[in-house]
Formats: structure tokens, sequence, C-alpha cells
């Protein structure tokens, strides 16, 4: 991890110093050393710039509102990061052209509470060094397993290739190998297996935690629209949802339809929510079906197709067909 | 706040038997905005509608719901009669409580409660309605008649004759369709070239009939009145200008082995060829699969012989985009070739043929020059068996469910026909049921019978095998229970009529719609059975539905009719119920674009004002002429800037909390 930030600085400062952009979304610690955030840096304060295993936060969202502004943006993806990335510049949100984007590894993310799990507390720093997680306590230097402590979405990775970039910061073949392969509808067949009371006596309890403080929303880069439905009073949809707690739970019903067939699974949602509501189940719920109906379809692969939900062809059959025959005709 | 009267219909009984039609009424009269609510014995009737322009006028009403049967039955109706008193016509709706309400339900208390929400839905909705206007499109006063069969050649002939002009594109070298190919034609035995040949010759001399043989459609865009259409000219490597049909290329032409599409494959043609004498245009065309030059570069004996200089080897293909006020479909169809039956041994046995086939062995102009002998050795046959029903009405997935309607007759008259020339002849038929509705019909059939001496037998063809040189054919007699096999020299299947293979893409490219068959659907199968439910898009002959002569020439006059009804015309209102983006809420994501079948979103950079800040945004914008009002686009729409007018999110959100509160 030491190699790569010190490669990664020196490339950054190259590319800021030669002109190739102007400014840089980088990373910046917070009040913890796992409280880090996406912030903007210049040449002058490029020294704060650093990356490590907390730094899981999609850039990509950010990148709307910068690649509105003046002059190009460095943005640092890592490979599922870029997902998100060709949907926005599928989507017209992001201008690709005032976007230099630059490929970063990933070895996979940690969560903090993982770590806070197994019973260590008072955390003062993190120092992750591949295998094994080194973290300094109030209480003495304690240590972890990188596997033991994965950011849920990480043990589901869709691997080391990024899927757009102007230029990577070392071979997509180089880079470390993430220890995936679970099964990520695994939570989904539960679900599904639930008879429709349960299914909904465990959505009404999951969502009733929600405090309506739009993380999820605000971080997602499907939820891209220049207003949301929530915020727009004509809407008809915004006063509804404050009618009573179960139209408010229906916010998160309409947001997985909003993004069904856009969300790339990159399971923001789920890290951000500090009620910790496992949304990412909702979209995946989505993704099965759509998978399921119109065959296999990663959103965001790449920066063209268009999602299978969203798609007329001349192909297409009438509807009374694929009533009948389930849309093979 | 709207000022509403509510108008509960009985329709007789057809409503108030099963929805108590006062207590709806009543039920409204609490409703936001409902000034007004009464019930009436006909809504539609002239004492109905004046009740309401009454109401109306006594009441200041603003809006108006009628509780009665589908709007597709009589919204236009109504919405003519509210603005006769004064109100925009879009200030009306129409709560379904016939077809959605009391012909489903038995119980008088059920259908009252859902008679009760569906008109307090109606209420919800009509108070968020805004007056809306229709807008005005020209009409472009030419047709395109796609087909050039005797169906299309009717419609062209009819529209000419009321003085518009008309294209017909036909993708054969020729017009003319199937019934060039068919010998005589029942009930009354007339040879059908000679009815067909003047038609032909009729619509290449009319001077308001121009043919693009050889031809096909490549694009549609437009409306109603307005459509835009790209041809695509094949290239035929002959001048048509120049050719004068002499024939002289094809006589000297040395690649001679191509199986004869007009005489079905029983016999070879040339590389450069007419397909039959009186083809229409009389230019032939080459074909570069079989044509020397194109293969080797070599040859070249057309272009030496031709006087007129008429072959030219880099023709290319062309396209040419015209304007049309309306489109006729009249692509016909093609008799199912029996390739999968391998009961029938159609594909090992020459002598096993399909029912155009042995039109065309009976043919004068045929390959036998119209003495009926064997494919296989040249011999008369002496026992021919005909099957019917091939591929219709039938269960597996080889076989059409519906009936081919004209192989009955058909099959009686080569039956008739065979006896006559040859009386020495054995015919049986095998058949499921003889269909022979029809004025003439069943006597035709019944002559076959009766004077000619054919036999009918109820039952079906198990078997067809070749043992020697013949043909045994086993089959069941459904009447005697009997098994049975017989000797044959022929077998003749009639086989199905399937729509033109081109009928998917072209319905795709007219957003007109097509049936689980492919066969074109009519906007009503009573009502309105020559128009397409898309406007502007009329149906004529065997691309609906099988059809004989008589009823493809009658449909072609009617369809002919409704063209030139909306030529007439010199404008059309357009549907205000559109669709239309919020430019300040639009995303420029394209969603929207991505699902509109009909291409009716562009995007623009346009400058907007969002709240005092300029800026250019990439926004979607619907064309109003182009759009359907289908919504696809709104319910697409991730940020809400697309609505539809007349049918606004916030007036099915209405509607939706009306019926569930
Ligand atoms: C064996 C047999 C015997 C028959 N005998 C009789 C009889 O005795 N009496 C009787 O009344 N009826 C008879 N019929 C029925 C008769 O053939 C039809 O009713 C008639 O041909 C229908 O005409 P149509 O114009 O609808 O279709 P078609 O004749 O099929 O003409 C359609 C035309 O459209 C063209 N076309 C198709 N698709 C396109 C496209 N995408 N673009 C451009 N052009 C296109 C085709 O090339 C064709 O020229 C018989 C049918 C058969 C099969
Ligand atoms: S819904 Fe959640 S997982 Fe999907 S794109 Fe948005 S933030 Fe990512
Ligand atoms: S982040 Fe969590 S708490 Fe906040 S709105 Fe989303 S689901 Fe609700
Ligand atoms: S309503 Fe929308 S999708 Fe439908 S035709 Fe109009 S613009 Fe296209
Ligand atoms: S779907 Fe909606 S937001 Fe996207 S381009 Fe169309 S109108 Fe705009």
């Amino acid at each position: 991890m030491r190699e790569i930030n010190e490669m990664l600085k020196k490339k950054v400062s190259e590319l800021l110093e030669n002109g190739t952009a102007d400014r840089i979304i980088g990373w910046q610690a917070g009040e913890f050393c796992y409280d880090v955030t996406p912030a903007v840096m210049r040449k002058d304060n490029l020294d704060e710039l650093f990356y490590n295993g907390f730094c899981g936060a999609n850039q990509s969202k950010y990148l709307i509102q910068e690649s509105l502004e003046e002059g190009k943006v460095l943005a640092l993806l890592k490979p599922c990061d870029t997902y998100s990335f060709n949907q926005l510049v599928k989507e017209h949100r992001v201008n690709r052209e005032k976007v230099y984007a630059l490929g970063i590894p990933c070895s996979g993310m940690l969560d903090v509470d993982k770590i806070k799990a197994l019973g260590i507390t008072g955390i003062l720093s993190i120092e992750d060094n591949g295998e094994e997680i080194k973290v300094a306590t109030m209480y003495g230097d304690k240590t972890c397993k990188r596997t033991e402590v994965l950011q849920e979405r990480c043990k589901v990775c869709k691997g080391k290739e990024h899927k757009a970039y102007d230029e990577l910061l070392i071979p997509d073949e180089d880079a470390p190998e993430v220890p995936n392969g679970e099964d990520r509808f695994e939570l989904v067949n539960k679900l599904e297996a639930m008879t429709s009371q349960e299914r909904f006596d465990f959505w009404r309890g999951e969502l009733s935690k929600c405090i309506r403080c739009n993380a999820c929303r605000n971080v997602c880069p499907a939820c891209s629209c220049r207003t949301c439905v929530f915020d727009n009073d004509n809407s008809g949809v915004a006063a509804k949802s404050n009618a009573d707690d179960f139209e408010e739970n229906m916010f998160h019903i309409i947001r997985a339809f909003h993004v069904a067939g856009r969300c790339t699974d990159c399971g923001e949602c789920s890290r951000v929510c500090p009620q910790h509501i496992p949304l990412h189940l909702l979209n995946r719920k989505f993704i099965k079906d759509i998978d399921e109906f119109y065959g296999e379809f990663q959103a965001g692969e790449d920066d063209t197709a268009k999602g299978p939900l969203t798609a007329y062809t001349e192909g297409d059959c009438e509807p009374s067909i694929v009533m009948e025959k389930g849309g093979e005709a | 706040m709207q000022k509403i009267g509510v108008f509960v219909c009985w329709c007789g009984s057809n409503i108030a038997a099963t929805v108590d039609v006062a207590a709806v009424a009543e039920a409204v009269k609490g409703e936001p905005g409902v000034v007004f609510a009464t019930d009436y014995q006909y809504m539609c009737s002239e004492g109905g509608q004046s009740l309401i322009k009454e109401t109306i006028k006594e009441q200041g009403l603003t809006g108006v719901v009628i509780c009665s049967c589908s709007p597709r039955m009589h919204e236009a109706t109504f919405r003519k009669t509210v603005e006769a008193a004064g109100i925009n016509p879009y200030m009306l709706e129409i709560a379904n409580i016939r077809e959605q309400c009391s012909w489903i339900h038995k119980n008088k208390e059920e259908g009252t409660e859902k008679a009760i929400i569906l008109a307090k839905a109606a209420v919800a909705k009509l108070n968020l309605n805004t007056p809306l206007i229709a807008g005005e499109s020209r009409v472009v006063k030419r047709a395109l008649v796609i087909g050039g069969g005797i169906a299309g050649i009717q419609t062209a002939l009819d529209i000419a004759e009321a003085g518009y002009e008309v294209d017909i594109v036909e993708k054969q070298p020729t017009i003319g369709g199937k019934m060039t190919q068919i010998d005589k034609t029942f009930p009354t035995l007339d040879c059908a070239a000679c009815i067909l040949t003047p038609k032909m010759v009729d619509a290449a001399q009319s001077e308001k009939i121009n043919i693009y043989s050889y031809s096909e459609v490549e694009k549609v865009s437009g409306f109603v009145g307005n459509f835009s259409v790209t041809i695509k000219k094949k290239p035929r490597y002959v001048n048509s200008d120049l050719c004068t049909g002499c024939g002289a290329c094809m006589e000297k032409c040395p690649s001679k082995k191509t199986p004869n599409e007009f005489n079905m494959g029983l016999d070879n043609r040339t590389a450069i060829y007419i397909p039959f004498a009186q083809a229409i245009p009389k230019v032939p065309v080459i074909d570069t699969a079989a044509c020397l030059h194109f293969k080797t570069g070599k040859c070249g004996i057309c272009q030496k012989t031709c006087s007129a200089n008429a072959i030219d080897f880099d023709q290319k293909e062309e396209l040419i985009t015209k304007e049309y006020g309306a489109i006729v479909v009249a692509t016909g169809f093609n008799p199912l070739k029996p390739t999968k039956f391998d009961e029938y041994q159609y594909n090992q046995c020459a002598d096993v043929v399909t029912s155009l086939e042995f039109e065309r062995l009976m043919n004068a102009a045929g390959p036998t020059k119209g003495v009926l002998l064997r494919p296989s050795d040249q011999s008369h046959p002496k026992k021919i068996v005909f099957v019917q029903c091939v591929g219709s009405r039938g269960q597996s997935c080889r076989d059409h469910s519906y009936c081919s309607k004209i192989c009955c007759m058909y099959t009686a008259k080569h039956a008739m026909l065979v006896r006559d020339k040859y009386p020495d002849t054995d015919v049986t038929v095998f058949y499921i049921d003889v269909r022979t509705p029809g004025k003439n019909f069943d006597e035709f059939y019944r002559r076959a019978v009766e004077e000619y001496g054919v036999h009918y037998i109820k039952g079906m063809v198990g078997k067809v095998e070749q043992v020697d040189g013949s043909l045994k054919v086993q089959a069941s007699d459904l009447l005697s229970n009997d098994q049975m096999v017989l000797d044959a020299d022929m077998v003749v299947l009639a086989t199905a009529v399937e729509p033109d293979p081109t009928a998917k893409s072209l319905a795709t490219m007219l957003t007109a719609s097509i049936d689980t068959n492919n066969f074109f659907t009519e906007a009503h199968p009573k009502l309105r059975p020559v128009e397409s439910p898309t406007a502007g898009v009329y149906l004529s002959g065997v691309c609906q539905g099988p059809k004989d002569i008589p009823e493809t020439v009658a449909q072609g006059s009617a369809c002919a009719a409704k063209v030139i009804g909306l030529l007439a015309k010199d404008k059309l209102l357009s549907n205000p119920c559109v669709a239309h983006s919020d430019e300040l809420l639009c995303n420029g994501c394209s969603t929207c674009a991505n699902v509109c079948a009909y291409g009716a979103i562009d995007y623009v950079d346009k400058e907007v004002n969002d709240h005092g800040k300029r800026e250019v945004r990439h926004i979607a914008v619907v064309n109003e002429a182009v759009c359907q009002g289908c919504g696809a686009c709104t319910v697409t729409c991730p940020s809400g800037a697309m609505d539809l007018k007349g049918f606004a999110n916030r007036q099915i959100m209405a509607e939706v909390d009306a019926i569930c509160k």
C-alpha cells in the first residue's frame, strides 16, 4: 500500500504539473483515521492526498458537479468506480471531456465496523499492509486479517479490470486480486424464499429505521437527477412521502425503481447509511430479476449499451406476445 | 376550484341492472368540486346529451364526468357535446362503469361499490385537468400502397380514380402478386390472367399511379397525413427508360439453369429474365447470383445483344424519399412450403406438389404448357390425391391454428378442372371439413362432387410413400373409421396461407400491429376492418387475414374509400394529449428517447433560465406532431421531467389515491 501511495502521489503531481488536469478529487482524513471523505485538491495542498483501505467512497458522483466547472479534473477511479463512471457518462451527467480518469488498483476496502466487531476499540491509527491489518489502539497494538474485515461489497468484487480510464497507475494484470467469490444473490435468495408477509415485515422493520437523512440518495451515482422527485413539490411525490410512516418507506421503493437497470451495485448506499439498512438488497433483487428476464446485464460495463429496461428496438415483440411467450418471440 | 357535474348512465339495464346508478350519483355529491350529480337512462342519446349541455349552462360547470361505457365507445361523442356547451373538450372524464364494472360483476352491491370508486377517481383526476387545444397538421395528398398484388392494385386504382396520386411499391420485378400464378378462378372459372392483366395495365397507364417495382420500403417516419417514406429501388441492371421489353437478351443469355420462381421451380429461367409475358413493367432484371458477368466478370452477351443499349451492369441501388398522407399495407401472403411435413414426402418426391405448383402445371403459360404431366417422368397422372388443411387448423408447432379459408374452394376447383380436362383421371380429396360459405360457393363444391364425380373422403392422410415410381397414400376415413392405402400418381397439398415474411419488420416500421400469426391487426375487428390501429395506415387484402379474390378486391376498395376520405381533408386535428418535458427538470439522460417507439424525442442544446441562472443544457424536446401519447417516456423519466398532457403523473396519482382511499 505504501508503494502504491508513493506512485500515486508522484503520478498525480506530474499530471497536475504538466497541465493534464488542474485539480484532483482525492481523499482527505477526517477526525478519525477511518473517517475518510473525498475532497478537491490542487497543487498547493496535494500533500494531504493519500490512498488506503478506507478510501471506499465512489468519486464518480462528484464528477457531475466537477465536470461542469472550468478546466479538467483528475479523478481517481478504483475498478468498481469505473462502472458508475460509465453509467454517468452514458446518461450525459458527466462530461467525459472534462475528466482525466486515472485508474488505480484496489485490494478491497475495509469496514471499520467489522474491525470494531472483533473487539478492537479505541482505534488510533490503522496500517493497511495487505494481508494483515495493524491497528494501533489506546490499549496497544492489535492485528486482524484483511479478509475478516473487508466491506460486504468487496466480497463480491466485480474484478480488478477498469472499465474506463485515460491512464492506469499500474496495469490491471499486475494489480492485486481481491479475495471475492461469495454469491451476491445469497441474501436475495433468502428474501425470495420468505412468505410475502415475512418479507413485508422484514422490509418494514428495516425501512422503519430510516431517518431520511438522504445520505443513500446523495451518494448514489445512479440517483443523478438535477432535481430529485422527492425535492420537487410539484411532483406530488414529495408531500406524499411525509404523509405517514408507511408512505415514507415508499421513498426506498421508489428509489429502487428509479435506479433499476442503472444501479451498478457499487454498494455506496448501504455503506453510508447511518442506520445500517441493507439497501443493496433491494437493488440486487432488481438486478437478479433483470438478469433472469433479459439475460445478464451489468450496468456501467460500458458507456453506450442501452439498459434492458429502457431500450426499445424494432425487434421488440408486441406486449400480447410477451405475455404469451415470455419475451422470446 | 372546478365546478364538476357527474352524469351516471344506466345504459338501459346494461349498467343499471348491476349498479345502483342513483346511489353512485348520490355518493359523488360530496366529492371536491362536484356541484351536480344525476343519473339518466341513455347518456349518449339526444336527450342525454341535451341534459349535459343544459346542466353545463345552468350550473356553470367547468368540467364533466360521465359514468358510462368505455371511453373507446363514446369519448369522442361526449367531447363534442361538452364543447357544444362551451367547455373545453378535454375537461371531460369518463368513468368506465360498464366494461370494467357492470359487465364483470354479478352482485349489485359489489358493482355499485366499484362504480362509486371509479366515479370518484374520475372526479379526482378532473380536478387537475386543464383545457387542452388540439394542433392542426396538413395532409399530403398522396398515398403509398405497399404490395402490388390484386389487393394493392385495386386500392391504387380506386384512389387514383378519385383524383389522388398513388405510388405502389412492389418488391418483385412485376406487380400482380399470387393471382398471376393462378390458372382459373373459382367460383366462375374465368382465367386469372384475363381478369388481372387489364387491371395491371390500367395501373401502369394511370397518370396518377406510379409503380416502384423491384423496390422495398426502407424507412418510415412521420404520422397520419405527413408520412415520410424512403423507398429502396433495387438495381435491375437494366435501364427501364431505354428497355423496349423485346426479350432478345433473355434468348441469348447462356445462364439458363436457375429455378423459375414464377413456375414454382418446376422449370428453369435465364439469369436475365422477365417473370412472365404480361409482367408490368415489362423490363427484365438480372439475377446477380446466376449472371456470369457478375460471377466471372466475363460474358456480357445481353449487353452486346441489346439494341436499345439498356443493359447497365453498374446500376446502383437508389433511395427515394417521398411524402405521403396515407399508407396502405397490401403485402399479401405466401403458401406454406411443406418442408417440415415429412409424412407427405414433399422434399423427397417430385410428384408431391403444393396447390400453387399444381396451378402452374395446369396453366397454359406454365412449364408444361397446360398439359397436366407428373414432374418426375412427364407422364399423365391417372390417380390424384388432394390433401386439404396442410399446416392449417392444427395444434402442433409446425401448424397454424387458423383456417386458411381458400383451400376448400381451390381444391374443389382443381379437382373439377382435372376431371373436366381428363375425365379418365381418378380424383380423391381428403378433408377435415369442407367450408364453402360464399356466394355460389357451396353450389360450386357440390358440382365437383355430384357432376364431376370427385371422391371426397373425410379423413386425414397419415403417410405418403414412394414405391416403384408410384405413390402409396395411407389414410383414414373418419366416417367409416377405415384405414386405407390408396395408389396415386400425384399428391397435391393444399398448404396454409402465411403472411409475407416481411410483415413483421414492416409492422414495426409502420408502428402498426400484427397478431400472433403475423397478420396485420385491424383497428376494430367488426367496425374498422380496413384501418390499422395506427392512424393513417390502412390494410388491404390477405396481409390482414386469408381471403379469396372477391373478398380481397372488396376490402381493397373499402380501404381506398377510407384513404380517399383522409386525403380529401385539408387539415387534421392532432391529439393534444402528448408528452412534453420540463426543461428545468430534465437531466438530458436520453432514457426517454431510448424507449420512444415513434422517435418523437430529440435532444437539443438549449439555453435555459433556471431561476435566474442562464446556462446551455442538453435536454429532451418532444416533437408533438410525432408523439402518439403512449406515455412510455413519462414512466421512464427518472426525474419526472417528462409528463403527458391530459394524463399527467399528478392526475394518475390522484386517481390511484381516490381508488385506494
Ligand atoms: C393455390 C391457390 C389458388 C387460388 N385460387 C383462387 C381462386 O381460384 N379464386 C380466388 O378468388 N382466390 C384464389 N386464391 C386466393 C388469391 O390468390 C388471393 O386471394 C389473392 O392473391 C390475394 O391478393 P393480395 O394482393 O392480398 O396478396 P398477394 O397476391 O400475395 O400480393 C401481395 C403482393 O405484395 C408484394 N409484397 C409483399 N411484401 C412486400 C413488401 N414488404 N414490400 C413490397 N411488396 C411486397 C408481393 O410480392 C405481392 O406481389 C388462390 C390462392 C392459392 C394459393
Ligand atoms: S443504488 Fe446503491 S449500489 Fe446502486 S448505484 Fe446507487 S449507491 Fe450504488
Ligand atoms: S442513508 Fe439510510 S437513513 Fe439515510 S435516507 Fe438512506 S436509508 Fe435512510
Ligand atoms: S408519449 Fe413519450 S414515448 Fe410515447 S410517443 Fe410520446 S414522446 Fe414517445
Ligand atoms: S428521461 Fe427525463 S430526465 Fe432523462 S432526458 Fe428524458 S425528460 Fe430528460
